[in-house]
C-alpha cells in the first residue's frame, strides 16, 4: 500500500473504529450512508455547547458574537475548501436532500410549463423525487439519461437529449450505490452550450476526491455534512451568485429578512435569504472542522490508497463463488454493490453485522438503479480513507461464513 | 392442543442451548426450511407483506375454530422467523391470537428485529397475522 499514507495513524483520529459489535471488531463498511467523525470534530461539538452557545446574527453581547463569527469563519472555510471565493454562495442546509428542495422549489419557480429537466438513470431517490414535484407543480418535462450495463452513463445520449428546452441538468457527481465517476466536467459544459444550468449531487465526492467548484464551473452543488466527517442534519448547497440573486426564497421566517411590516417584506442579501429561522450553529461550526480536518490530509495519496483499497477487495470478493458486482465502471470510487448467487443480501447482511461487519443491503435509495439490473437490491460496502485490507479479509471471511450457511 | 404459552416455553428452551448468535442463527436457518409453505397460487401481490427487505408472503384460512397460516419469502432467515411466528400462532383460536403478546422473541434475543429500522418487517408480519385474526374475531 501507499508509503505516504498511514492508515494507522489516521485510524487514531477515529475514536468509533475501535468498538465493537457484540464481542466481534466492529468492520465500518458503510460510509456511503454515513462517514465516522474525527476526534476534532467531536471536540468542537462539546466546545461549541460548553463555551459558547448562543444564538447567531442578531446578539449583541459576547457569546452571540464568538458563534456567530465560528459560523461565519465556517461558511469561509467550507467555501476555501470547495474552491469557492465568494462565501455568499455557500449556504448551509440540513443536508444533500434539502439543498436539491430549495433549488428545486426556488429555481424551479423559475421555469415554466414545457421546459425540460434532465436527471440520470442512476440518481438517488433525492435527486429524482423534487424534480417530479417541481415537473408536476410546473409542466415542466423530467428526462433521464440512461445507463449502460457497466453502471456508466450514456453520454452521447445525454448530449442529443439537450436543446434550448433544457432548463436543468441535475446528475450525481458519484453514484451511491455503483461507485461510478461521472465526466461531470464535460456535461456541465455541454449543458452551458445550450444555455442550461447543472445542479451537481456531490454527497458521494468531497470524502473521496478534491473538488473544485469553480474548476467544475457548475451552478449548484449539494453535499451532507454527515458523509464529509461531520455532523448530521447539515449541508452545503453552492449557488453561483448571481442565480441565487435571481431565486426567490424557499422559506419564510427569521433571519432572512431585511424588514418586515404586514404590508410588505423585503428580503435579506446572500446567504441570509435563503437560511430562514435558527440553523444548524453547532452543525455548521462542526462541519468548519471536518474540513479542516480534510484540508490536513492529502487527497492525492487518499484517492490512491483508496484506489487500491477498491482494487483488493475487488479481487478477493471475485474469489467467492457466484459473485457479481453491479457498477464496474472504469472510473470509480471505493463502493462496492455485489450479489452471490443463490443468497438473498438481506440474510447476507444479517450474518455479517452479527460478525461484527457493517454493510448496507437493500436498493440503497435507488430504485430505478435495482429495477435496471432486475434485482431486489444488492450488499453494498462503501469504504473511507480509514478502512484498511485487514478490513476486507474480515469481511471476505464472514462472507464465506455466511454463504456456508446459506447455501 | 398447546396453547400459544407452552409454545413459546418451547422455543425458548430450543434457543437457550445456544449462547453464540451464529448458531442461533444456523438454528433460526433450520427452521426456515419446516415452514408450511403457502400454494403457489396465494404468492400475489396482495399477500405481500409490506415493510420487508426481502418478501414475504403470508396467507391465513380458517379451519374449524382455529386459524391456520402459511408462508414464504425469498429471505432464508425471514423464512425462519415467520416460521416460528406460525409455529406459535397457527391452529390457534382468533382470539388467543388476537391476544398473545409473544414474548418469546425477546427471551430468544430476536428483539432488534423488533425495532422500526429492521427491514426484515417482523413488526409487519406479526401485524399481519394478528389482522387476519382479528378480522375472524369482529367477523362473528
Amino acid at each position: 500500500m501507499s508509503d505516504v499514507f498511514d492508515v494507522y495513524a489516521i485510524r487514531n483520529d477515529f475514536p468509533i473504529l475501535s468498538e465493537k459489535v457484540g464481542d466481534k471488531q466492529l468492520v465500518y463498511f458503510d460510509n456511503g450512508a454515513t462517514a465516522q467523525k474525527p476526534q476534532i470534530v467531536l471536540d468542537a461539538i462539546t466546545a461549541y455547547y460548553s463555551k459558547y452557545n448562543a444564538n447567531i446574527h442578531r446578539g449583541v453581547h459576547h457569546l452571540s458574537q464568538v458563534a456567530t463569527q465560528a459560523y461565519e469563519d465556517a461558511r469561509a472555510l467550507i467555501a476555501s475548501c470547495l474552491g469557492v471565493s465568494n462565501s455568499n454562495e455557500i449556504l448551509f442546509t440540513k443536508g444533500t436532500t434539502d439543498s436539491i428542495n430549495l433549488v428545486a422549489f426556488s429555481f424551479g419557480e423559475l421555469l415554466k410549463e414545457g421546459d425540460e429537466i434532465i436527471i440520470s438513470a442512476m440518481e438517488h431517490h433525492s435527486n429524482i423525487v423534487p424534480w417530479q414535484m417541481l415537473c408536476e407543480r410546473k409542466g415542466c418535462v423530467l428526462r433521464v439519461i440512461p445507463m449502460f450495463e457497466s453502471g456508466e452513463l450514456d453520454i452521447e445520449a445525454y448530449r442529443e437529449m439537450l436543446s434550448e428546452r433544457t432548463k436543468l441538468v441535475a446528475v450525481t457527481h458519484i453514484s451511491n450505490a455503483l461507485g461510478t465517476i461521472n465526466p461531470v466536467k464535460k456535461m456541465i459544459d455541454w449543458a452551458h452550450s445550450v444555455g442550461a444550468k447543472v445542479l451537481i449531487d456531490a454527497a458521494q465526492s468531497v470524502q473521496h476526491m478534491s473538488v473544485d467548484v469553480k474548476d467544475m464551473d457548475c451552478d449548484f452543488l449539494a453535499l451532507s455534512g454527515h458523509k464529509v466527517f461531520g455532523p448530521t442534519g447539515v449541508g452545503i448547497l453552492y449557488g453561483k451568485e448571481e442565480l441565487l440573486n435571481q431565486m426567490p426564497p424557499y422559506q419564510g421566517g427569521g433571519d432572512m429578512i431585511a424588514t418586515v411590516t404586514f404590508e410588505k417584506t423585503t428580503y435579506n442579501t446572500l446567504p441570509h435569504k435563503f437560511e430562514a429561522g435558527t440553523p444548524h450553529i453547532a452543525g455548521g461550526i462542526c462541519l468548519g472542522k471536518a474540513f479542516e480536518y480534510i484540508k490536513t490530509l492529502d487527497m492525492g495519496a487518499i484517492q490512491k490508497y483508496e484506489s487500491e483499497l477498491l482494487e483488493y477487495a475487488t479481487g478477493r470478493l471475485l474469489e467467492i463463488e457466484g459473485m457479481r458486482i453491479y457498477g464496474e465502471a472504469k472510473n470509480k470510487t471505493s463502493v462496492i454493490s455485489f450479489l452471490i448467487e443463490g443468497t438473498h443480501p438481506y440474510d447476507v447482511g444479517t450474518l455479517l453485522d452479527k460478525m461484527g461487519i457493517a454493510v448496507r443491503t437493500g436498493h440503497h435509495c435507488t430504485q430505478p438503479i435495482m429495477d435496471f439490473y432486475k434485482i431486489p437490491g444488492t450488499i453494498r460496502a462503501s469504504f473511507a480513507f480509514y478502512n484498511t485490507k485487514e478490513e476486507v479479509d474480515s469481511m471476505i471471511n464472514a462472507l464465506n461464513r455466511a454463504v456456508g450457511m446459506l447455501k | 392442543m398447546k396453547t400459544i404459552k407452552e409454545i413459546e416455553e418451547e422455543i425458548v428452551d430450543e434457543f437457550s442451548v445456544y449462547d453464540d448468535w451464529m448458531d442461533k442463527y444456523e438454528y433460526i436457518i433450520e427452521l426456515g426450511k419446516e415452514l408450511p409453505l403457502i400454494d403457489e397460487k396465494y404468492k400475489t401481490d396482495d399477500r405481500l407483506i409490506k415493510g420487508c427487505q426481502s418478501r414475504v408472503w403470508l396467507h391465513a384460512e380458517k379451519e374449524g375454530g382455529e386459524m391456520v397460516f402459511t408462508a414464504d419469502s425469498d429471505a432464508i432467515i425471514t423464512k425462519g422467523i415467520i416460521g416460528l411466528l406460525i409455529r406459535v400462532l397457527s391452529h390457534q383460536s382468533p382470539e388467543d391470537i388476537a391476544r398473545a403478546d409473544l414474548g418469546f422473541i425477546k427471551e430468544i434475543g430476536l428483539q432488534e428485529h423488533l425495532s422500526p429500522t429492521r427491514a426484515n418487517g417482523l413488526v409487519s408480519m406479526i401485524k399481519q397475522l394478528k389482522m387476519a385474526a382479528i378480522a375472524e374475531v369482529s367477523g362473528k
